[in-house]
């Protein structure tokens, strides 16, 4: 442990109003925290430069689950332990609830959180190209008020993200329109538990009289951020699925991520493993689209 | 007197209450009154002059107690066998980590500040990091020519057999440092007493190893320094010679300062600082008939030390004895050396040289039957040691071992024909491809040809007024069972229940001692002392005429109140007596190597995923002839523990170096199997007895170290038709392979692996 | 002396009220070993890799390590040295010595309270079951078959606990 405690302040003032209302009073000085999950491992590492901090764990407003009729509330506190007692969210956003399931341990899921995994920007999140394929919404909420903005857009760049000073992400929003897809997902990391992902992929495709009508690729650890394999997608929409278009795919996957060597495992491994996957997603597809 | 038997069964573990109920105490969970904690300040460079030490501003540093090696009272060194380890750098540092400075302050938390705060200059010097680089001696960062210890193993006339083989196989084969990643990390608190001297208690194998190293750098004679072990959360050989580092380090403070000193390192610390696995390059050269039968063998056996001796001989030792596996070999030649890189110095992990060698020669026995075209187990069967046949220290198998039907044993269990057949025919179009794989090997047990004769251990019986008795050893418990075993085989000799057997905790006031707990020693040569010392407590009472035959449990507590109310403290001492007719040449490397020899069959069944290249080990089998099962349950989770070792060993252990320091230090990216990882493993023991050990016991505690990892690497190249010759193999390395092979079939550069 | 940047922390732990003064980024982890001298949760590897450090929070199975005291402020924690209220084993713990489950017990508090929260959410674990409800926690001594035996011992010994008391 290479942290003073006594040099952290740590306020959990209770509501998320009071949170807000600190932020904006205090710019810059408050860093969120919620399960722990990433700042408590930088911390004991004697790596947490911040040094005041707001507990964001466990708040009412924030770990919520709300179900509307065109779409689910994920409050930004759930941890993924929520998610995967939620019989609609297992039911109907399965590429999410399979990225809880994969993230740390059981202790882990029951304190890691899905705002906190999103804000933490790793690009090796899992539960991030979930949230891209699904094309969530996020409500960020600071004391100008609440905006709503596709998450498609919230990151910018390795680790950096659209979230403005004193802002918070208040929850996530997931349309319920993917009732008739096929979804796939596939986390590859060193062991089958506990590992951070080498390379992350979830998909989601429906296939209309044996021709592709929509899909969604989305991937991890293999750019700067999360992506969305969007060349890939056009070449595969309106198409039918043959042996020459999925090799067309595998070829155009590769070429549109930019995964690195690093010390976990090297580019051209996640290259080709995302090649792999994505044709295994494709032959899933096609089998599927067959007999549906 | 208890007739039931006590050794074979599985008695409960003497100390698992404490351990199911948290109330064990590791040395973390200690606290003394006005104790400090220390923490190391550490070199960041490979090899180089320090030029200049800076404390920096913003800490107080006259609260703090800080060493250097001005300090140290005695010789600068962690006495072991070389004695060229400093216990802190003096002008000069030969590896990442190495250890200059220690300070001690009463807040464990201001200490990280401080050691940051510490600033160093140095004058850095060409340094070396691999086996080539240092055979390559550019520099010279050791003795004469950066060899630590050379062996020479000649058996038969090896230079004839090339002319008269019918093919010459040649393969090169390494392993890779292995970190040793017990659950508790290292750690010691020192107290000195101006009168009584010092006194270390922590996490540690040997204690009188521990000792030994204190008097030497402490300057104290022996009765003045005392080192206790506390529960020790894992050791696996990581915890043998390293200790004798931070106890120094900790009595350094203690010494100074006058307070008790606490070290503990975190996970980290840990991880890059102290002892792994040496890594190795073994390559062999063989002649081998039609048939597949050996005529002989080069085999040059090189493993990678560190920057300073430490424990490189003896480990190079026993890695070079066991260089052939368990095949007759009419002649070889095998030429072993330890060499230095300015690394942290490497160490003991249970199988200690073997493991390594072992993966080379089963792995070049596949290689062999591949060149031949006979299956893997048809060379095997072929060269196995039969009874009556020589080792390649030319020792003769006295014992009754068929080697042949224990692999047969093991073909059976895992039905392996079958299965090799139908992945075969499976495998043709699939994407998930499987394969399964042998290696049939052997581990000496006890310390090699001289050295239990060295060691002269000793090992104490106590008969207490209440009846009890008690163990006096200085083997220590760190997971494996001494305590329970130990006791099951004193209270069998002595026919009472287990429950009247008690074993004093190690500590050098306290116990002799019965030589360091290591070499899978403890239970077969200490075992059999401790039955010695209980049968001397049996005999002084009855030629005491105290106790008749079929004597009961009171009746026995009686004699012991009347013998001591007598004649005093009651105890009974065995020392090691080498056997008879045993004969090793220490020159010439050869004899009889080891008292036993423990002999096994693993087979390892594996799916290699091609979408993403990992290796899933389905199913294994570990057999293995052990002599005697002393307790079934401690027996087979040694087996566990080991074969998980050694599948981390062979899939997921890889250590990322950079400039001679680890840079996945942390549990999160240095990748040891979780209970997701591992197949259930089938275990299954064969018992021929064995004259020198405890009830026929042999030692069982590194052997499954050895199997695990050319098993299953000979398994992956079952199922997909190429060849790994290094350790780990990481999905990274099956891609690359594959991607080469394609790439050479297609002239493509795409990557293919799925359908 | 106190530090005012120290907070009044109020929990339950092992069914006792207690009253603390820490700074409230000390972790629980800490606090339970060094205040409150429950040395039966461990460190392994401080970054929530290992669960050797885990303990219940109002039932639920965290890594203490990673929890900042002010997070636990009002919770009830369970530890090893409360699984039971007596002096008597918990099935948990009898099954593991049973049956080989604690080698050198350092892993042994935290692997036993991630079996107990798993024996809450699944009363008959499948060996899958138990492998992935194990998987957070690290052991280097057993490979995990004894353990995994122990698990699905305890598990049978409860239901028949409870089928004897209907």
């Amino acid at each position: 442990m290479r942290a003073d405690p006594a040099d952290y302040e740590l306020v959990a003032p209770g509501s998320l109003s009071a949170v807000v209302s600190l932020l904006a009073q205090q710019p810059n000085q408050w860093l969120p925290i919620a399960g722990g999950t990433d700042v408590m491992v930088q911390y004991a590492s004697g790596k947490l430069a911040p040094r005041k901090l707001v507990s964001l764990w466990n708040l009412p407003e924030l770990r919520r689950i709300e179900v509307a009729d065109n779409e689910v509330i994920i409050g930004a506190c759930c941890t993924y332990t929520d998610l995967l007692g939620h019989e609609i969210v297992m039911r109907e956003f399965p590429l999410l609830a399979s990225a809880a399931r994969w993230t740390g341990g059981i202790a882990n899921q029951n304190r890691g959180t899905l705002g906190g995994n999103i804000v933490n920007a790793s690009p090796a999140a899992d539960s991030l190209p979930a949230l891209l394929v699904y094309e969530a919404e996020l409500i960020l909420v600071s004391a100008r008020g609440e905006r709503r903005i596709p998450y498609i857009d919230f990151h910018t760049g390795y680790k950096q993200t659209l979230l403005a000073p004193a802002e918070l992400i208040r929850a996530i929003c997931l349309a319920r329109r993917f009732a008739g897809y096929v979804s796939y997902s596939r986390k590859v990391g060193a062991r089958n538990a506990q590992a951070i992902s080498k390379v992350c992929i979830a998909a989601l495709g429906r296939v209309v009289d044996g021709v592709v009508e929509d899909v969604r690729l989305g991937t991890g650890s293999v750019a700067p951020t999360p992506v969305r394999l969007r060349e890939t997608e056009r070449a595969l929409r309106g198409k039918r699925i043959d042996a020459a278009l999925v090799s067309h795919a595998r070829r155009t996957a590769i070429g549109e991520i930019r995964p690195i060597d690093d010390i976990r495992s090297t580019a051209a491994y996640r290259a080709a493993v995302v090649g792999n996957l994505v044709v295994e997603f494709l032959h899933l597809l096609h089998d599927r689209g067959q007999s549906g | 007197m208890n007739t039931d038997h006590i050794v074979g069964v599985s008695v409960p573990r003497k100390e698992g209450r404490d351990k199911v109920t948290g109330r064990a105490l590791y040395i973390d969970d200690i606290t003394l009154p006005g104790m400090l904690y220390g923490a190391t300040v550490r070199s960041s460079i490979p090899r180089g002059k320090i030029r200049k030490i800076s404390f920096g501003t913003g800490i107080a540093w006259d609260e703090f107690v800080i060493v250097s090696a001005k300090d140290i009272p005695g010789q600068n060194c962690v006495a072991l066998i070389a004695d060229d380890q400093p216990c802190l750098a003096d002008g000069v540092v030969n590896h990442p980590e190495e250890p200059i400075l220690l300070l001690a302050h009463p807040s464990q938390h201001i200490l990280p500040k401080a050691v940051a705060a510490i600033e160093i200059e140095y004058d850095p010097m060409p340094a070396l990091f691999t086996i080539e680089e240092s055979e390559g001696h550019t520099e010279i960062i050791w003795g004469k020519d950066n060899t630590f210890k050379s062996y020479l193993i000649e058996k038969g006339d090896v230079d004839a057999v090339w002319a008269q083989a019918d093919y010459i196989v040649e393969g090169e084969y390494t392993t890779g440092a292995q970190e040793q990643l017990y659950i508790e990390n290292n750690g010691v608190i020192a107290v000195l007493d101006v009168e009584r001297g010092i006194t270390v208690s922590g996490s540690v194998q040997c204690p009188y190893y521990v000792h030994k190293a204190l008097m030497k750098l402490c300057s104290l004679p022996e009765h003045k320094v005392r080192v206790v072990q506390t529960e020790t959360g894992g050791a696996f050989g990581g915890k043998e010679d390293y200790p004798s580092m931070i106890a120094g380090h900790a009595a350094l403070l203690a010494m100074k300062s006058g307070k008790p000193v606490k070290i503990v390192y975190d996970r980290m610390e840990d991880m890059v600082a102290t002892t792994k696995r040496h890594p190795s390059r073994t390559r062999h050269r063989t002649a081998v008939t039609r048939e597949g039968k050996l005529l002989g063998g080069d085999i040059e056996f090189v493993v990678d030390g560190g920057a300073y001796a430490t424990l490189s001989s003896v480990v190079l030792s026993r890695g070079t004895i066991h260089a052939g596996g368990p095949y007759y070999w009419p002649s070889i030649r095998i030429r072993a050396k330890a060499v230095a890189t300015n690394a942290p110095p490497n160490g003991a992990f249970r199988g200690f040289g073997a493991p390594q060698s072992l993966f080379a020669m089963e792995r070049h026995m596949d290689r062999i039957a591949e060149m031949v075209g006979i299956s893997p187990v048809e060379i095997r069967r072929r060269n196995l040691l039969k009874s009556g046949q020589t080792t390649t220290t030319e020792q003769v198998i006295h014992e009754p071992i068929d080697l042949d039907q224990l692999l047969e044993r093991g073909l059976a269990l895992s039905d392996y024909r079958a299965k090799k057949e139908r992945f075969q025919t499976g495998n043709a179009s699939a994407t998930r491809k499987k394969g399964i794989g042998i290696a049939t090997f052997l581990h000496g047990a006890g310390f090699t040809g001289s050295g239990e004769r060295y060691l002269a251990s000793v090992v104490g019986v106590e008969g207490c007024a209440d009846g009890r008795v008690r163990v006096l050893v200085s083997s220590t418990e760190f997971g494996q069972g001494t305590k329970t075993v130990l006791c099951q085989i004193a209270a069998e000799e002595l026919g009472l229940p287990y429950e009247t057997v008690e074993i004093a905790q190690p500590d050098t006031e306290q116990v002799p001692n019965s030589g360091p707990t290591v070499a899978s020693r403890t239970v077969m040569v200490v075992g059999k002392l401790v039955q010695s010392a209980a049968h001397g407590i049996r005999q002084t009472l009855t030629n005491a005429g105290f106790l008749r035959e079929g004597y009961s449990k009171e009746e026995f507590s009686e004699a012991c109140t009347r013998y001591i109310a007598e004649r005093g403290e009651f105890k009974s001492w065995a020392r090691y007596e080498p056997p008879p007719g045993i004969f090793w040449d220490d020159e010439k490397y050869r004899g009889e190597a080891y008292a036993a020899y423990a002999w096994a069959v693993y087979i390892a069944e594996v799916t290699v995923d091609l979408t993403t290249f990992s290796v899933a080990v389905d199913d294994f089998v570990a057999l293995q002839e052990v002599g005697r099962v002393l307790n079934p349950v401690l027996a087979r989770g040694q087996i566990t523990g080991g074969v998980a070792q050694g599948i981390g060993y062979a899939l997921f252990e890889k250590v990322v170096w950079q400039q001679g320091r680890m840079l996945n230090g942390q549990m999160t990216n240095y990748i040891m199997p979780t209970s997701a990882d591992l197949p259930s493993i089938r275990v299954y023991f064969e018992e021929l007895g064995n004259v020198h050990g405890a009830f026929g016991a042999k030692g069982i505690g590194e052997l499954p170290m050895d199997g695990p990892a050319p098993a299953v690497v000979n398994a992956i190249k079952d199922a997909l038709g190429v060849r790994f010759d290094s350790i780990p193999v990481l999905p990274e390395d099956i891609f690359q392979a594959l991607a080469a092979d394609s790439a050479a079939e297609n002239n493509s550069p795409a990557p293919q692996g799925a359908r | 002396m106190s530090d005012p940047g120290q907070r009044e922390i109020s929990l339950v732990v092992n069914r006792e009220p207690k009253k603390l003064r820490a700074y409230p980024m000390e972790r629980l982890l800490d606090v339970l070993r060094i205040q409150l001298g429950l040395t039966g949760v461990k460190e392994g590897c401080g970054e929530g890799e290992c669960g050797s450090c885990s303990v219940l929070i109002d039932g639920v199975l965290v890594n203490s390590c990673l929890v900042p005291i002010l997070q636990a402020d009002g919770a009830n924690i369970i530890t090893i040295e409360g699984l039971t209220e007596g002096p008597q084993l918990h099935p948990l713990q009898q099954a593991f010595l049973d049956c080989g489950g604690a080698q050198c017990g350092i892993c042994t508090p935290g692997i036993i309270m991630a079996a107990r929260y798993l024996s809450s959410k699944k009363p008959q674990p499948t060996l899958d079951d138990i492998r992935e409800g194990l998987s957070g926690n690290l052991c280097r001594c057993t490979g995990y078959a004894q353990i995994c035996e122990a698990v699905s011992a305890a598990a049978v010994r409860e239901d028949t606990g409870r089928e004897s008391e209907r």
